[in-house]
């Protein structure tokens, strides 16, 4: 497992997102940049599911707050890029204190339940606030982000606008996963895995369980909402069905499918994902079924998500030359969490 | 101030629709209290036994009665599937942790609701009213057809019935020890696997009976399954996960709060829904009837 | 150091502890015994804060904690063990000392720190005193029975805590292991000044450490006192006849 802890992935991703503008396609581009933003979602879902162990079904809420913030700031307001998203966040995060605040009280399913009927209130708003949100029409036409700057740089300013809001959400994206990978890799996020693994036990050695899954809830809604900003720029327009409970159900298909004991397990499964979706329809309209199938496959035979299968078959790899102490396969476990 | 017959009107509008919510709530939550699991593939149950039923009156076209075998086979049909579901696929995952079981049921969501299209097609399909009961009689200044008072006293039928079978017989007995302790049970000799395939199986007819028998009521279409699904979760919190009579009970609140709601706020009825469910989370999570969380 | 002034709590009507006090003074050990189903387990949820008492007070070195969150009362200094081993199964051993010591001192707010990196030295010694370090790598949910009550152990040790609850810490164990674990705690209480709390199945345990051994049944406390004294009971003699290990 070694071997492939040192390889930089993070490196080494970066560097596979900054070719893409370069390869001219319009199409990758646009594939590329619908990635980069469902990744953030996705790994905003697993800082709860994969690693405090909550199961959210209204995370979208919170991918539509941070939309619809974001793109209000900006074209009612006329708010410049940067702190639109910012706000965006925040709005999200503030919504998901509140709503946070109720959920954690419960436990599973019902935990489960109340984000869902959260999500679906927010949807409502979002549906009927006519004024606002623009109800069932939605906010078309959201403007891009001022990026005439580029133009005047180097090797960028030959890009087309849609390359150019590419790298700028390759930029963002990154900042906000290095910043996941700092909380998950802090006390804090230690704390998490702990309440996971045992959350009685937590409790008895001094851990405060609840504040820090209303903490967790926050700091995911607060991505969730950057990457909602970011693609309702990306979408030209925001609508209700951002919020759906439906839309929560991507991330947690792309969270299992790409691992989620793998942190770039969610970015994994985005791109997997997004793929799919665009090859299967453009053969047929059954992309749900298809859908449903892939994943009764994965959770029957790849329940580690692509990630977690991969490391799995490298780690039985090494650990067959070398039949040492028989906890090698066990210990490199942890390490899987790379 | 709107008249009584109004009023009345309304009231008996909500309580059919309470009647066919329970019918399928019940089934929801029978499957909930044995397997803990929370089936959302259960509406899609519901649309399937509505679209076979649809099917099955077709191919007996010419006999004017086939409403009732229609729906009786419809509903067998869609216990036997939920009979292959269980046994094959569901069981393999009662060990995992609980969000595979959703998301595998969900899977089954999408599956159905794309077999469902592949079939039928996403026309509007409806069946008209069993000869038997065409027409209607008037109460109270409101037409009430007959059909829709069949229904009114099938359910509560249906639900004393199980009722009874529940508290009353061995089966019952067995049923009921396997949803408090299935470990105990299943070290007392009692068959606990097909315990668990016989009560999916239950659950899933009454889905599809519910199905069967609300489609001279309703036209049968696409997005009929995600509808139902989310007005059984209500429900079924309002009463309590796991309790019969709390289903009940839950049924008949949510078909009235649904009838009145809409005079009361009209633009909001697309709320009433979240907000109930939330507000019953919040407040009162285990419902009702049900047992106190902790 | 403790002290519990009469107890109640009733389950749907079936009353598992009723009206039970007891004392523990600081630096003694102190054990509770009694047969299956007389409430000890009860008991201690009720002194940890897991459950809430019906009626009656828990005082922990003169402070009120009654039915306080369970990790203040943690925090406040009371550690504990569970009867059947309650680990961070999927962390390493060293994982396991490690998170206890981030968490009881207070890191757990911190977002910044890389928190592998914290109390790496505090973590070994903890380790290195538990006979454990040649362990500290593998994976505790793979341990043995014996190895993992020692982690618990340890999770309880890193907590810096004044007094220790353990229930039934031999459960399970061979005569052998019982022997280590019980030279092991009465070192370890020595060393750092603690206050033990106990519940026993084994009489040969709790007569060997316990200097003052408190006796349940159904419920209620039925005798309190030194070894010989409670060895000497009537009550407890019946109570206990033909149930002797």
């Amino acid at each position: 497992m070694t071997t492939l802890k040192r390889v930089p992935w993070t490196l080494v991703v970066f560097a596979a997102a900054l070719v893409v503008p370069f390869l001219g396609s319009r199409f990758y581009t646009f594939v590329a940049t619908d990635i980069a933003i469902l990744s953030l979602f996705a790994m905003s879902l697993n800082l709860l599911l994969g690693y405090t162990g909550l199961v959210s079904f209204g995370h979208a809420a919170y991918f539509g707050i941070g939309a619809y913030a974001c793109a209000l700031l900006m074209k009612s307001a006329g708010a410049p890029f940067l702190p639109s998203l910012v706000a965006g966040g925040l709005m999200a995060a503030a919504f998901a204190l509140v709503f946070g605040f109720f959920c954690v009280r419960l436990t599973r399913i019902y935990f489960a339940m109340l984000t869902l009927a959260f999500a679906q209130i927010v949807w409502a708003i979002c549906f009927k606030w006519n004024d606002v949100t623009g109800g069932e029409q939605g906010l078309p036409n959201v403007p891009y982000p001022d990026i005439d700057w580029m133009s005047s740089l180097p090797v960028l300013g030959d890009f087309r606008t849609g390359d150019q809001f590419y790298l700028v959400c390759v930029l963002i994206v990154a900042l906000c996963i290095a910043g996941l990978r700092r909380i998950i890799d802090s006390p804090f996020g230690r704390v998490l895995t702990v309440i996971r693994d045992n959350a009685e036990r937590a409790q008895f050695i001094g851990v405060n369980v609840r504040a820090h899954q209303l903490a967790a809830f926050v700091v995911a809604g607060f991505f969730a909402g950057i990457s909602g900003a970011l693609f309702g720029i990306f979408n030209r327009g925001v609508f209700p069905d951002f919020c759906y409970w439906t839309k929560s159900a991507e991330p947690l298909i792309m969270t299992i499918l790409g691992g989620m004991s793998a942190f770039w397990g969610p970015a994994v499964g985005a791109a997997a994902f997004i793929v799919l979706n665009q090859q299967i329809t453009s053969y047929t309209e059954y992309w749900p079924f298809t859908m449903g199938v892939v994943l009764i496959i994965l959770l029957f035979v790849f329940p580690g998500g692509i990630a977690g299968t991969l490391i799995g078959a490298v780690e039985r790899l090494r650990a067959r030359p070398q039949p040492d102490a028989g906890s090698a396969p066990d210990a490199r476990e942890s390490d899987a969490r790379g | 101030m709107p008249e009584f017959s109004f009023l009345f009107g309304q009231f008996i509008g909500g309580l059919t629709a309470a009647m066919f919510l329970f019918l399928i709530a019940s089934g929801l939550s029978l499957i909930f209290g044995v397997l803990r699991v929370l089936n959302f593939a259960h509406g899609s149950f519901y649309m399937i036994g509505a679209y076979l039923a649809w099917q099955l009156v077709r191919w007996m076209q010419p006999a004017a009665e086939g409403f009732w075998p229609a729906a009786l086979g419809a509903a067998l049909a869609i216990a036997l599937l939920g009979g292959i579901v269980e046994r094959l696929l569901l069981r393999h995952l009662y060990a995992r942790e609980e969000l595979y079981q959703l998301l595998f049921t969900y899977a089954l969501v999408l599956i159905l609701g794309d077999v469902a299209k592949i079939l039928w097609g996403t026309q509007q399909l409806s069946v008209s009213r069993p000869p038997s009961l065409a027409g209607s009689l008037e109460l109270l200044g409101v037409t009430i057809p007959y059909y829709n008072l069949f229904i009114m006293l099938l359910c509560p039928t249906i639900a004393v019935g199980f009722w009874y079978i529940l508290q009353r017989t061995a089966v019952g007995r067995i049923v009921r020890a396997a949803a408090l302790d299935r470990e105990t049970l299943g070290a007392l000799g009692a068959n606990v696997g097909w315990v668990y395939t016989g009560m999916f199986m239950v659950g899933s007819f009454l889905a599809g009976l519910g199905g069967a028998l609300v489609t001279p009521i309703k036209s049968i279409v696409p997005g009929m399954d995600v509808e139902i699904i989310v007005e059984a979760f209500i429900v079924v919190v309002i009463g309590g996960l796991g309790s019969f009579w709390g289903t009940f009970l839950g049924a008949l609140i949510y078909g009235q709060v649904l009838s009145f709601g809409i005079l009361v706020f009209p633009r909001f009825s697309i709320f009433a829904v979240s907000v109930l469910m939330a507000a019953i989370l919040i407040l009162r999570p285990w419902g009702l009837l049900g047992r106190p969380l902790k | 150091m403790l002290e519990v002034e009469g107890v109640r709590k009733t389950f749907d009507g079936f009353t598992a502890v009723d009206g039970v006090s007891l004392s523990v003074a600081r630096g003694e050990i102190a054990a509770v015994i009694g047969p299956n189903g007389a409430g000890k387990s009860t008991l201690f949820n009720l002194i940890t804060g897991h459950l809430s008492p019906d009626a009656g007070r828990v005082l922990l070195k003169g402070r009120d904690i009654t039915g306080a969150a369970p990790h203040r009362i943690c925090l406040m200094g009371m550690g504990r063990s569970f009867q059947r081993t309650n680990i961070f199964a999927k962390l390493t051993v060293f994982e396991n000392v490690q998170a206890a010591f981030i968490t009881h001192r207070r890191h757990g707010g911190n977002f910044w720190s890389l928190s592998s990196s914290l109390y790496r030295s505090e973590t070994h010694e903890l380790l290195a005193s538990l006979g454990l370090i040649d362990k500290a790598d593998a994976v505790s949910g793979a341990l043995s029975h014996g190895a993992q009550k020692q982690v618990e152990l340890g999770i309880a040790l890193a907590c810096d805590p004044e007094i220790l609850l353990l229930d039934e810490p031999t459960a399970g164990m061979s005569a052998a292991e019982t022997h280590e674990t019980i030279r092991l705690l009465e070192r370890i209480a020595r060393e750092r000044g603690l206050t033990l709390l106990f519940t026993e199945h084994d009489m040969e345990v709790v007569f060997s450490i316990a200097q003052r051994i408190s006796v349940l049944h159904q419920g209620r406390m039925i005798a309190r006192g030194t070894p010989t004294e409670v060895q000497a009971h009537a009550e407890v003699r019946r109570v206990y006849l033909g149930e002797r290990h």
